[in-house]
């Protein structure tokens, strides 16, 4: 094989999983590390810069950063990303003064935003700074779409949200509330430079059985979580049926529980592996004493007398084959009663209000056609992100979506191509300090991850904004900082330092290293010391060493960054450096890096 | 000592016959210097002591001083060790052995320890034939002294400094065979694939197995004008053979037939199987080994491998016809029949 090539950014982005699997790619073990030293107001800012939101995301986000996690994969559970993101947001002091601000003159670029979401939004953070003049319009009367409509305060405070999004408005977005839009050509003609559209997935999936439209009790999950939001309903029947099994339905059945529901049951189709809510959604939902059922599929809804009685389900029975259903069977028949339905089986987008002969087009399903890089329409100057762009996602996909259309629309607006854009950036630094002192804790931990304390449930129900998550405290905070292993923390390998004496591969605990002699992959890793257990995790592999010939193989999979291999090195040859990844946003488009611009590794003499 | 190696128990590990990992047969972290080959015999004794499922407490490590002398700290944590006076270890060994020939003995030794200051013990462990593994950690220089010459230093290699060494050196192996050693090796600290089945083949031999395996010091002998450095080895030695291990019970494979391949059957059931791989080699002939080694010493190679092997010699426990029961599983009755008995012994003998 021939060496791998270190120097493109994505081989050690890659390494750090959970900024691989960010869509935003936050800089996890760094602002872990910053809360480590208790410096919160620091790693809530490096997680601004890429996620714009940590206090919201340190509670409702989707997390994809966590199964990801290098930790999860040694027979652990991942580290707690996500809980750490809300320390970090909890424990800040007064930040503003580190916010960006929007400059005393304007350039004279409007823009207008559709919907006050989370892409919105980010559009308005990442381009207010640069002096644009940002319009957002939205339909209700107060900002944040999804985030304050269909995720329940108890799991997301008020407060907390309208924090995060008045960062935003108070840089200087317009904004009119209670405006919905009613026609896209209208705006279009209003002199706007560029529109984005982030008006989400407002529309719930129907599900349409016989006696679906005979009852006040049925109703769609999402439509009544925002009523549940705008105080319009405040109560709900004893016996509660939801059909889905997302977050949503999560979200359904924890709500119907704080108004006034005794007996709460989720109806699955699906056996549990299939379901589409996470884990910990579904544990949170079970603590409450949530019934979830599974194997159900719906069939009818069972009226009498223009009351809802209950539901009709057939039993299903599944052949499942390596996590796929190869075969399904109908079992029997069960009749469930109940005073009120929420349907929670799915949203989409809806475009109602954009006319067809604009030149934005949309697929024959009813899908706008989003550029996926640009994330512009089929008509230049309409952007689409969050999800409005390709369906519903999360809060996270919605922001980074919003930093690449906010570059678009820069780009646009100065008239230079959109396609044309900056490349990530990575640069390295050694962490070493002295003998056996590297500047962050390589040490390995063994700890378990640690466990989120609840509102007792005694009381936990008696009003409906009462956040159930108490948030991590100090002990276990200082805990879970210890079990990241700082994957940023890279191994860097100077092939022409090696003597090729094995000390590295001696000291790794997880026998990560080998060398021998080189060939094509699948020869060489049939001679690695450990066999490979991920195989989409990297393989890093030298030039020929000067000695033997033979090439340094390393498994990224379980690497855990300790630090040994360099520890244990005579030469040198191995390194331990951060790996500081820049992904530009709109502001590095001014006068930032160029195009092309070749990534900075730190070199050593040789 | 400011770091630790973690224990981590990952997924998909590996065990052995009796159950147990290769992190299982570790010892405590090494505190030699980062990069000393020693560390890297370490590794390839854990290697071969897990690959042949030898059981912890049936195991003994002995030493004498010097960095080679650290060693056994460094491997099995939970055998039997003794760290003993410079140069001494034979004796030691030999005590322990003559006490308990069940044990499996491993002794560790340096060129200092050995050709030097125990250069004495070194020869009668050999003649005695005592059942051990007798590894030498050769690197040319004391490395705790802070590098002179030491006996194993080629005549005309130099110091770190460049001082040139005037003496002549000992050859360890050389020495072995001409002492009548039954087994005779040697191997490369950075040559894990020929040290491990050469540490099997040595501890499986019924007799005192000597290995002498050149190790790399990284502090004062990895320079330009050292004979012992890693590069220096690795362009002048020469495989004379390649040896392989094959338990008992376990089949031959025919593919280990192929070239000039001779299979040495142990006692035990046990197989070394030998290839030599420059065909004017008979590691079975003394006269012929030593030719062998001196011809190649003139042109400046390093011969390696199993060099020579004869398990017809008597070992210890054979030579004086001890009891086949370690005496740590006799009664204190049977060791000390009293002094009745002694008399007799004694009137018998007048």
């Amino acid at each position: 094989m021939k060496r791998t090539d270190t120097s493109n950014p994505d081989y050690f982005h890659k390494v750090v999983d959970c900024q691989w699997g960010c869509p935003a790619h936050t800089d996890v073990p760094e602002y872990i590390r910053l809360i480590a030293q208790g410096r919160f107001d620091d790693a809530y800012i490096v997680n601004r810069e890429s996620n714009v939101f940590p206090g919201i995301l340190g509670r409702v986000c989707d997390r994809p950063c966590e199964p990801a996690c290098r930790r999860g994969r040694m027979d652990e559970k991942p580290v707690a990303i996500c809980r750490l993101k809300r320390v970090a947001a909890d424990h800040r002091g007064d930040i503003t003064d580190r916010l960006p601000a929007a400059p005393n003159e304007r350039n004279g670029k409007k823009i207008a935003l559709i919907g006050a979401g989370p892409a919105s939004l980010t559009v308005a953070n990442d381009l207010l700074p640069l002096g644009y003049e940002c319009t957002i319009y939205e339909a209700q009367a107060v900002a944040g779409g999804l985030m304050r409509f269909n995720i329940p305060s108890f799991r997301l405070p008020i407060q907390v949200l309208n924090e995060e999004i008045d960062y935003i408005l108070d840089m200087g977005a317009e904004i009119h509330y209670e405006h919905r839009i009613e026609s896209m050509k209208e705006l279009l003609g209003q002199g706007f430079d560029a529109i984005f559209v982030g008006t989400g997935a407002p529309r719930g999936k129907e599900l349409k059985l016989p006696g679906r439209y005979d009852s006040e009790n049925i109703s769609i999950g999402i439509d009544w979580l925002e009523s549940v939001a705008f105080e319009h309903i405040d109560s709900i029947g004893e016996n509660v049926l939801i059909i889905g099994v997302g977050n949503t339905a999560m979200d359904c059945c924890r709500t119907s529980l704080r108004l006034g529901a005794k007996n709460v049951k989720v109806m699955a189709r699906k056996p549990r592996e299939f379901f589409k809510a996470s884990v910990w959604e579904l544990e949170d939902a079970e603590e409450e004493n949530v019934e979830i059922v599974v194997n159900h599929s719906p069939k009818e809804f069972v009226i009498e007398k223009g009351k809802l009685k209950g539901m009709n389900f057939e039993l299903m029975e599944y052949t499942i084959e390596n996590g796929r259903i190869l075969d399904q069977e109908v079992t029997g028949e069960i009749f469930i009663p109940c005073d009120d339905v929420i349907l929670a089986i799915g949203q989409e987008n809806a475009f109602p209000w954009i006319e067809r002969d604009l030149g934005i087009e949309f697929n024959p399903w009813e899908e706008p056609m989003v550029d996926e890089v640009t994330y512009e329409s089929k008509r230049k100057g309409v952007f689409f992100g969050g999800d409005s762009a390709f369906g519903p996602k999360n809060i996270i996909w919605a922001v980074e979506h919003a930093h690449q259309a906010a570059i678009s629309i820069h780009r646009h607006c100065q008239g230079e191509p959109l396609t044309d854009r900056l490349p990530d950036l990575l640069n390295l630094n050694s962490r070493k300090m002295g003998m056996h002192e590297w500047s962050y804790s390589n040490t390995f931990d063994p700890a378990a991850r640690r466990k989120m304390m609840h509102v007792p449930l005694d009381i936990r129900f008696d009003e409906l904004g009462r956040e159930v998550e108490l948030g991590f405290d100090a002990e276990q905070t200082a805990k879970e900082v210890e079990r990241c292993l700082n994957c940023d923390i890279q191994t860097v390998f100077f092939d022409s330092l090696c003597i090729e004496c094995d000390a590295c591969l001696d000291i790794c605990p997880t026998q990560c290293l080998t060398i021998t002699s080189n060939g094509d992959q699948d020869d060489l890793v049939k001679r690695l010391k450990a066999p490979v257990q991920e195989y989409d995790q990297p393989l890093f592999v030298s030039d020929e060493l000067k000695q033997t010939s033979r090439v340094m193989v390393k498994d990224e999979n379980f690497c855990i960054h300790c630090g040994l291999c360099a520890e244990r090195c005579p030469t040198a040859a191995w390194d331990m450096q951060k790996s500081l990844l820049k992904f530009p946003k709109a502001a590095d488009y001014d006068g930032g890096n160029i195009p092309g611009e070749k990534p900075c590794q730190q070199s050593k003499a040789v | 000592m400011t770091y630790v190696r973690p224990k981590i128990e990952l997924p998909g590990q590996k065990l052995n016959e009796i159950g147990l990992a290769l992190r299982d047969y570790e010892g405590s972290l090494s505190t030699l210097c980062a990069g000393c080959g020693h560390d890297s015999i370490t590794a390839a004794l854990v290697q071969a002591l897990w690959e042949m499922s030898i059981a912890p407490e049936q195991l003994i490590k002995m030493s004498g001083i010097g960095c080679s002398s650290k060693t056994p700290a460094y491997f099995v944590h939970g055998a039997h060790g003794f760290n003993s006076v410079h140069g001494r270890m034979p004796s030691v060994a030999t005590g322990a052995l003559a006490g308990n020939r069940d044990l499996i003995g491993i002794g560790v030794s340096g060129d200092g320890d050995s050709l030097s200051i125990g250069f004495g013990q070194f020869g009668h462990v050999i003649r005695r034939n005592v059942n051990m593994l007798y590894l030498i950690e050769n690197n040319g220089v004391y490395g705790l002294t802070k590098g002179q010459f030491s006996a194993s230093a080629d005549a005309g290699s130099t110091s770190k400094k460049g001082q040139v060494n005037q003496m002549q050196n000992i050859n360890a192996v050389a020495t072995a065979i001409s002492m009548g050693a039954s087994f005779v090796g040697r191997s490369f600290s950075g040559d894990r694939e020929q040290l491990v089945p050469l540490i099997k083949s040595a501890i499986a031999h019924p007799g005192c197995a000597v290995v002498d395996v050149i190790s790399p010091c990284v502090t004062f002998n990895d320079h330009v004008g050292s004979t012992k450095s890693y590069s220096y080895i690795r362009d002048h030695k020469l495989r004379a053979t390649e040896t392989d291990y094959i338990p008992a019970r376990s089949e031959i494979k025919a593919s280990y037939y192929a070239g000039d391949t001779h299979p040495v059957r142990l006692h035990d059931g046990s197989s070394i199987l030998l290839r030599k791989v420059d065909p004017d080699y008979d590691p079975t002939r003394r006269n012929n080994a030593l030719g062998f080694l001196e011809r190649h010493r003139s042109r400046g190679e390093i011969v390696t491998g199993l060099l020579y092997i004869d398990q017809n010699v008597p070992e210890m426990h054979s030579q004086s016809r001890t009891v086949t029961t370690p005496l740590k599983d006799m009664k204190f009755e049977q060791l000390n029949p009293g002094s009745e008995e002694l008399n007799k012994l004694q009137q018998g003998m007048k």
